[in-house]
C-alpha cells in the first residue's frame, strides 16, 4: 500500500486482469481516435482486455500518468508492467512483437 | 494550443544534441505531429525509456499544450 490512494487503486487493477487498458472512452465506444487505434489491435488479436475508462475517473486520469510517468493515454499494462502507449503498442503490433509478448505471457485469448 | 514544430526540435536537441530529428506536421495544424528520432541517448533503453526520454526533453508540454506527437525513436544503427 502506498500513501496515494489513486496509485493503490491502479496497483489493484493491473495485478487483478492481465491485460489492461487504461484509455478515453470505453472498449465498446472509444472517444479518442488513439484509444480507437489500441482497442482495435486488441480486438484483431482477440485478447481479453479490461478498458478503464479515465474519463470517468479525473482521479484515475491524472493518477495514471504519473503512476507511469507517461503523460498520454492510452497506457496499456500487461501483467502489471507498463508496455507503452499508442506509438509503442502499434509499432509492436505490426512487428508481431506483442503476439509474442501475449504468447510468452500466457495471456488468454477469446475463445 | 499549438505548438510550431521549430520549437519541438529545439527543445528535443537542446536535451538530446546528438539527435537526428525528422518532423511531420501530420494535418498542417500544428496540433498533430510524428516524429522520428535517431540518438545514442537511446542505445540499451527500452522503447517505453526512448519515449519518457524525449517526453521528460519537452518538459510537460506533452498531453498539455503538445496534443498529439507521435514518436518512433531509434539509437544509431552500428556501421
Amino acid at each position: 500500500m502506498s500513501d496515494n490512494p489513486t496509485f493503490d487503486r491502479i496497483t489493484e487493477e493491473i495485478n487483478d486482469t492481465d491485460v489492461v487498458l487504461f484509455m478515453k472512452g470505453t472498449p465498446m465506444f472509444p472517444q479518442c481516435g488513439f484509444s480507437a487505434a489500441v482497442v482495435g489491435a486488441l480486438s484483431q488479436m482477440q485478447v481479453k482486455f479490461k478498458g478503464v475508462n479515465v474519463l470517468e475517473d479525473m482521479e484515475m486520469r491524472e493518477g495514471i500518468k504519473a503512476f507511469s510517468d507517461w503523460p498520454t493515454i492510452p497506457q496499456m499494462y500487461i501483467k502489471g508492467e507498463f508496455v507503452g502507449g499508442c506509438d509503442i503498442i502499434k509499432e509492436m503490433y505490426e512487428a508481431g512483437e506483442l503476439q509474442q509478448m501475449f504468447d510468452d505471457k500466457g495471456i488468454d485469448y477469446v475463445s | 494550443m499549438a505548438m510550431e514544430s521549430t520549437e519541438i526540435e529545439q527543445m528535443i536537441k537542446e536535451a538530446l544534441p546528438d539527435a537526428q530529428i525528422v518532423i511531420e506536421d501530420l494535418r498542417g495544424d500544428g496540433d498533430h505531429y510524428a516524429a522520428r528520432i535517431v540518438s545514442s541517448a537511446f542505445e540499451g533503453k527500452s522503447r517505453v525509456q526512448q519515449h519518457q526520454i524525449v517526453y521528460a526533453a519537452l518538459k510537460g508540454k506533452m498531453g498539455g499544450q503538445l496534443h498529439a506527437l507521435a514518436l518512433t525513436t531509434e539509437a544509431p544503427a552500428n556501421t
